[in-house]
């Protein structure tokens, strides 16, 4: 089995599902359930294939795993490589194992053109993968923005009513930051002649091209993260987007901007990484405390979550440029919680919006009498989402804010205030929709979960506890990949930094 | 082989083409007046394949007397500019018929425009350059003007022939100018004394010249007010077949020219380049956004195309012809699909050019609507597509050869452009739909099913094409 292209598979066995939906016709009722069943085994059965990569893979090495190599423009020097490490593998199980649930969540929400809708989820989950596996930068560069088409096309077509202004916006800024990247892949192709993921980690970039090249990757992964100034697409991205597109939009593509950062950023820019570290302590900070403060304010419940968002990334954004081990851990362990829990937030939302189809928080009031499970889960994910010990968001926040401590006691103090608006945001949420009396006409017939509603949640329940009270499980994936990662910085920085007090005496 | 030496071997299939032509008009002519259409039409698809196998095959060299070559970047540009031709003829009969349009001097005069094209690619002398471009020009002033009795038709071929007579001239001109100083017309001769640092002020005037020439007739700004009008008022076939065979054959004489004769004085035509390409680019984007005639859009379309490719050109490297054979060979397949789509749009037997015409395709006709959202979002180089892959050569190119701030700007107005093609995309799956278009005919599907397959499975297997473009790249630079 070991000898199995196991990363290929996950990555490209979404694709031929949606090349078989591609042939189901007929009538339009037995298309949509067709449809729905070929997506779900789909993405079930590659959820299942890439556990083999859980179970598989060894934790005692840096090296990447699983790796596959293949010819793919040998002219240019550019080749298919895969392969995962402890920094990217748990992402790659993130993208697999959201994927189905937001398949499970679309059942009844969508009804018109399921099989389009299946085609472009599994189609961005053959993307998604592909992006966190690739050891190539042009590969990687596909993937990323190959996402772009699916979820272009998910936001526009299923979106809610200023859907287009949503999926434009998305596409746009997007795409902007992207060619940026785009360039500064250029000029290292040109000055260490490959792409190759790898090599390029090893290839030592001058000080001058550094500050250049990390200020183009900036720009596009600061857009995906996002962070504040360039956040505004991402409200918008959620309000219209279809639960199932806001679920993978908070959950994996996020998480993309952050993965490029310590793909990208730390271990080829080490040194412009030092240089530029206040810059994104500042602006996380601001991320922080200024989303949190707009998130306070919000009348719409996806509006809110997706600001909780921004703040939240903005811990992951701290965490991965304090250099330590504590904080790049903190900030993958933040990355993965924050995946699991905001994507069930928007589930969560979606399960009301699907009964009175509309977010507007003063709609709602008192559903606790009426859904005392839904109440349950709800708070579950709220307190998950604060960070309450006990759940995964707890872990990455305080391993987060540890590192930003050793680093800085002042980013400490600022992104420690975020944590306080961000629970008073989310419980004033909750207390708005759970309880109080139950007034509202139309909440008075409401139904409580349904049994697939609590087949999609329970799956999450149980990672996010298992991530809160045994996370080693996944700290010790990523452990050595991170401590190297972390040495390779160091040793860049000390490198130069000799070199600076050599050139002065 | 011997420079000096008549060798006609080596233009055997252009020889081919010319006597096919004129044995097709004799044909034309006994059959009586318009019955032969169709016959004419498939013969002259016949002639352009079997002209694709001649040209494959032979075995290349120098031929009158060093004023033609078929090495290997003719012969690649040749194969594109005979794909483009015959799939042009394929797409105008029908709608040749329905219009009533359909003389048998139609896929004659394309046989004819084919014929001075490849003469064009295949010259290696001023004079056989000037030969080829001006049987491609006259040929193409009468197609755009093909349907005499519509006012769009005729104006457009009058507009296209007066501004073509006057870049001809311009070009003719430049020629003299760098004749009367160099003494030669012969490019090996003339890049042996052109060197840099050793370039004549009036060589430079002429060359000068030549380049505005040549950008008119590949309409790059500030030399392309010619195209959208030409393009909204030609025929739509032969706007279909204006945006790709002349196009790349005009790119390729650019390359050639450039490379061949001031290939030594790269230095000094290369600011000219640099700026052109932004500010085809430039225009290409900006003004497309406005645009809501299909036919005037894909004129903005391909004058942005235009830019990115010269963005190859202004590296004046192998990798950068390379990466332009490459985009060239992508955005053939790109135009080929998105036109014959564009023919497609016929609305109770009537042709429909609006862009909101394609509202709600994605209900009326979903996959016609998946392949132009295919086509599109290649358009605009979005990755995994091929689009993409024709964009990342050039701007590879151009960044190896130190022009960042080119590649920048580059891809920013890529971005504006993908803006107009996601509106096609928004019109098509996001809108309400109008009434359905009228059904397809089958050489249509075949076209957009053939491109959109090629774009799709380009990122499996780009060698296929990287490899021969850079063979192709390779004897131009003589190695």
């Amino acid at each position: 089995m070991s000898d199995w292209p196991i990363l290929s598979i996950v990555t490209f066995l979404p694709l031929i599902g949606a090349a078989l939906l591609l042939l189901i016709n007929g009538e339009e009722a037995t298309v949509a359930r067709n449809s729905r069943w070929v997506a779900l085994w789909t993405s079930g059965f590659t959820f299942l294939v890439s556990l083999m990569l859980w179970v598989n893979f060894d934790a005692t090495t840096a090296d990447f795993q699983f790796v596959e190599q293949a010819d793919w423009m040998p002219g240019l020097n550019i080749s298919y490589h895969m392969g995962v490490d402890g920094i990217s593998v748990l992402f790659v199980l993130l993208a697999t194992f959201l994927t189905p649930i937001c398949i499970l969540s679309a059942w009844e929400a969508i009804q018109k053109r399921v099989k389009e809708y299946m085609i472009a989820f599994l189609v961005l989950e053959t993307m998604m993968v592909g992006m966190f596996s690739a050891l190539d930068g042009l590969l990687f560069y596909l993937f990323f923005e190959g996402v772009l088409i699916p979820m272009f096309i998910i936001i526009g077509v299923w979106g809610g009513q200023r859907r287009v202004y949503a999926a434009f916006k998305l596409f746009l800024y997007t795409l902007l930051g992207s060619v940026l990247m785009l360039v500064a892949l250029l000029a290292m192709y040109f000055d260490a002649g490959t792409t190759d993921i790898p090599t390029l980690m090893e290839h030592g970039f001058s000080y001058n091209m550094q500050l250049w090249l990390w200020l183009a990757f900036f720009a596009s992964f600061a857009v995906k993260v996002p962070m504040w100034p360039v956040h505004t697409w991402l409200p918008d991205a959620h309000v219209e987007a279809p639960t199932a597109g806001s679920v993978i939009l908070a959950g994996v593509l996020l998480k993309m901007g952050g993965y490029g950062f310590l793909r990208f950023s730390l271990p080829m820019m080490p040194l412009a990484s030092e240089t530029f570290a206040p810059l994104v302590f500042t602006l996380s900070i601001v991320a922080i405390i200024y989303t949190s403060l707009v998130a306070l304010a919000q009348q719409d419940m996806k509006k809110l979550i997706a600001y909780s968002s921004v703040a939240h990334m903005g811990i992951v954004t701290i965490g991965a440029f304090t250099f330590n081990q504590h904080g790049i851990e903190g900030s993958i362990f933040q990355m993965l919680s924050h995946g699991v829990v905001s994507g069930a937030l928007f589930l969560c939302v979606g399960v009301v919006y699907d009964r009175i189809h509309t977010r507007e928080i003063d709609a709602y009031g008192g559903l606790v009498h009426r859904m005392p499970s839904y109440a349950l889960i709800f708070m579950f994910f709220t307190m998950a989402s604060v960070g309450l010990p006990g759940t995964g968001g707890f872990v990455g926040e305080i391993l987060a804010l540890l590192g930003a401590f050793e680093a800085n006691t002042w980013v400490a103090f600022f992104a420690a205030t975020g944590l306080i608006l961000g629970a008073a945001y989310a419980l004033y949420l909750y207390r708005r929709i759970i309880f109080g009396a139950l007034t509202k006409e139309n909440l008075k017939s409401i139904l409580d979960l349904s049994p697939r509603e609590w087949l999609i949640f329970a799956p999450l329940v149980v990672v996010v506890l298992w991530m809160g009270v045994y996370p080693v499980s996944f700290l010790d994936i990523m452990h050595v990949s991170v401590e190297n990662l972390v040495n390779q910085v160091e040793t860049a920085q000390a490198a130069a930094a000799h070199a600076a007090q050599l050139a002065a005496n | 082989m011997g420079v000096s030496m008549l060798n006609l071997g080596a233009a055997l299939p252009e020889m081919f083409m010319a006597v096919s032509a004129l044995a097709l008009l004799m044909l034309g002519v006994f059959a009586g007046k318009d019955k032969a259409f169709r016959t004419v039409s498939w013969l002259a698809v016949a002639v352009q394949l079997v002209t694709i196998v001649l040209v494959v095959a032979g075995e290349g060299g120098t031929a009158f007397y060093g004023q033609f070559t078929a090495d290997a970047f003719a012969k690649f540009c040749k194969v594109m500019i005979l794909i483009g031709s015959a799939t042009g003829i394929i797409m105008a009969m029908n709608f040749a018929e329905r219009e009533n349009m359909s003389r048998f001097e139609f896929p004659i005069l394309i046989t004819l425009a084919t014929l001075g094209m490849m003469a064009m690619v295949s010259a290696t002398d001023m004079l056989s350059l000037y030969l080829g471009l001006e049987l491609q020009s006259l040929a193409l002033y009468v197609v755009a003007a093909i349907r005499r009795d519509t006012v769009r038709s005729t104006e457009s071929g009058l507009k296209y022939f007066i501004l073509g007579s006057i870049a001809s001239g311009i070009l003719l001109y430049g020629m003299s100018m760098v004749y009367g100083f160099t003494g030669t017309t012969n490019f090996d001769v003339l890049a042996e004394t052109l060197v840099a640092g050793n370039l004549p002020v009036g060589a430079m005037v002429g060359m000068a010249f030549i380049f505005a020439g040549l950008c008119f007739k590949v309409s790059a700004v500030p030399f392309h007010m010619w195209t959208p009008d030409v393009y909204e008022g030609a025929p739509t076939p032969v706007t279909s077949f204006f945006a790709v065979a002349p196009k790349i054959a005009g790119l390729a004489l650019f390359i050639r020219v450039a490379i061949g004769p001031f290939g030594g004085v790269v230095e000094d035509w290369q600011q000219i380049i640099v700026l052109i390409s932004i500010l085809s680019m430039a225009v290409g984007s900006f003004a497309a956004l406005r645009q809501e005639n299909i036919k005037r859009l894909m004129a903005y379309s391909s004058i942005g195309h235009v830019g990115f490719a010269l963005v190859g050109l202004a590296a004046g490297t192998k990798d950068g012809v390379t990466g332009i054979l490459v985009y060239l060979g992508i955005y053939l397949v790109m135009n080929l699909g998105t036109f014959a789509v564009i023919l497609c749009m016929r609305r109770n037997d009537r042709m429909a050019e609006e862009i909101t015409d394609l509202a709600g395709l994605a209900k009326t006709k979903p996959l016609m609507a998946a392949i132009t959202a295919i086509l599109m979002f290649s358009m605009a180089g979005i990755p995994p597509l091929a689009g993409f892959f024709g964009k990342f050569y050039v701007f590879k190119a151009a960044v190896d050869a130190g022009l960042v701030t080119l590649a920048v700007i580059g891809l920013v107005t890529s971005v504006v452009s993908a803006y107009y093609y996601l509106r096609i995309i928004k019109v098509m799956y996001f809108d309400e739909p109008v009434e359905g278009f009228d059904r397809n005919g089958t050489e249509m599907n075949v076209i957009m099913a053939v491109a959109t397959i090629i774009i799709l499975a380009f990122v499996f297997f780009p060698n296929l094409l990287m490899d021969s473009a850079a063979a192709a790249a390779a004897s131009l630079f003589g190695m």
